[in-house]
């Protein structure tokens, strides 16, 4: 039996952090923007049932990059206390606030007591009734939060995607122009990755896309999920314009 | 039905506990009584009440379910009562149960809308969990389930019976389910109705209905089908034309669920109301049998 090394607690805090940034950066990205009516979540994902988006609550949704099994525990957790305060409480007091500090203590003590981080980052967000009290929190492996404004790119090659971003995207764009936009920082993002050697202009297709929006012109239940059809009628719509 | 813990005295210091991220059920119920959550009212409390618990705590009333072409059609009178005190003259005792159902219910008001609530949060958190929504077979089975964990107070007098329809998109139409207190589930054909009004709004409804009606006239036999509950059934509420109180109507079909507006039924119940000025006793059926229809 070989004699246990000293490893100090600083090398293995920062062997875990490299350890989940690079899974994490294996995947593909998801993109999660303002737009005028509210807020659109894109994510590169050929799979049409194992989602990367999907509803938490009445105003909030959650989006994850990583590892699928763990984000997955992550969000059906985040379901049931979303359901549990709305049920014991009312649904109005069912806050994003609330949601992304369970899941930053849920992290933060996995990433700590654990020997094996998750290798995921989140996002959830909540629409307000105004663009400016729209609220995104973006959560890292280690269960630290940031408040974005605006938007996030995670996962995959997200330096591309918010590269992008940040020189295009304003505030109040209309749907078909956010989407627009998500396709063009999406597709950057995989030609650095997949194919280096293709052509890097062509654009990921619809059908390659799992696209959700909180849509405050709704009522109750904000979350909807676009299909193939209307992201392909929306893209035309902003080409067209 | 009281929480006696909040929701986050279940959750450890660390975030999320084990119950939250396990992967072993869809239900919402199942989730809350893995987490200790107690729903049901202490059952020696309910013992106290039992004695008298018809005179002291509201009950809700007639509630009627009807197919049509397209779908269901369900109403709900206003009335709630508490022995011979109108408890409430506004109570709403028909719901949407998710996008493509309805659920009545008669009984216990108190229980009855805490039982309407959690089995509309079940679908939805199935629905979310699953990224699918139930069959209308699984949704009329679930109800079953809440309504069993309720034997024990209805055995004490706290009985509630719901109604349930919907639209079934399998079978591409409305379907109605019925249920007695110990959670039996009979599907019902054509038309049914539950509480105290229910067996005059039967015998209404088995006269008013035709096979292939459209919606108006569904709802119509609905109204009518409650009227003559009120007009012999003193718990069940008739239309309160001074206050402009009408009878709840929800209708479904592939389209979704949408509950009527007081204008819409407005305009219906004024029609019932007038015509039974000169025909007390509503609109009479044909005496000799008439096999072609």
């Amino acid at each position: 039996m070989s004699m246990p090394f000293y490893v100090s607690p600083e090398q293995v805090m920062r062997d875990k952090a490299d350890y989940a940034r690079t899974g994490i950066a294996r995947g593909r990205s998801v993109v999660v923007m303002q737009y005028r009516d509210g807020i659109a979540f894109v994510a590169e994902n050929p799979s049409r049932a194992l989602h990367k988006i999907s509803e938490i609550y009445d105003r909030i949704g959650f989006a994850a990059v990583g590892k699928y099994n763990e984000f997955e525990s992550l969000r059906v957790a985040g379901v049931r206390l979303a359901d549990l305060r709305g049920y014991s409480y009312d649904r109005r007091d069912v806050t994003v606030r609330s949601l992304a500090n369970a899941y930053a203590q849920t992290l933060g003590t996995i990433f700590t007591e654990t020997p094996k981080p998750y290798e995921v980052e989140i996002v959830v967000a909540e629409a307000g009734t105004t663009t400016e009290t729209d609220q995104i929190y973006r959560l890292s492996f280690d269960g630290s939060v940031a408040d974005e404004h605006g938007f996030v790119a995670m996962g995959g090659q997200s330096d591309v995607v918010q590269e992008i971003l940040t020189q295009r995207w304003r505030s109040s764009m209309d749907l078909n122009e956010t989407l627009a936009l998500a396709v063009d920082a999406l597709s950057a993002a995989s030609a650095t990755t997949a194919n280096a050697d293709e052509e890097p202009d062509v654009l990921l297709a619809p059908a390659g896309l799992e696209t959700a929006v909180l849509d405050r012109t709704r009522t109750r239940r904000l979350f909807r999920r676009l299909s193939v059809a209307e992201v392909t009628e929306l893209l035309a719509e902003s080409d067209g314009a | 039905m009281t929480a006696s813990r909040t929701p986050d005295s279940h959750r450890g210091p660390t975030g999320l506990a084990n119950a939250y991220t396990s992967a072993t059920s869809s239900s919402f119920a199942d989730f809350l009584n893995s987490i200790g959550h107690d729903r049901e009212a202490p059952t020696h409390a309910a013992g106290q009440l039992s004695g008298q618990a018809g005179l002291q705590i509201p009950h809700g009333t007639t509630i009627v379910a009807l197919t049509y072409a397209d779908g269901v059609v369900m109403a709900g009178d206003r009335r709630a009562t508490m022995g011979n005190v109108i408890a409430q003259r506004d109570i709403e005792k028909v719901f949407p149960a998710d996008d493509f159902s309805l659920v009545g219910i008669a009984g216990a008001a108190g229980i009855a809308v805490e039982l309407v609530r959690l089995f509309c949060v079940e679908l939805e958190h199935y629905e979310k969990i699953e990224g699918t929504a139930l069959t209308l077979d699984g949704k009329a089975n679930r109800l079953s389930g809440l309504l069993r964990n309720n034997l024990g107070l209805a055995m004490q007098g706290l009985a509630v019976v719901p109604l349930f329809g919907g639209f079934d998109a399998d079978e591409q139409r409305g379907r109605i389910f019925s249920y007695d207190v110990t959670g039996g589930r009979y599907e019902e054909r054509e038309h049914h109705a539950v509480g105290s009004g229910s067996s005059f709004a039967r015998g209404s409804l088995k006269k008013l209905y035709r096979s292939g009606m459209s919606a108006e006239q569904a709802v119509l036999a609905a109204i009518e089908a409650l009227y003559d509950a009120a007009d012999d059934d003193s718990a069940t509420g008739g239309p309160d034309m001074s206050r402009r109180i009408y009878p709840v109507i929800g209708v479904v079909d592939q389209r979704g669920v949408s509950m009527w507006d007081d204008e819409a039924t407005g305009a219906l119940v004024e029609a019932v109301v007038n015509a039974r000025m000169s025909a007390p006793d509503g609109p009479v059926a044909p005496l000799t049998p008439s096999p072609g229809e």
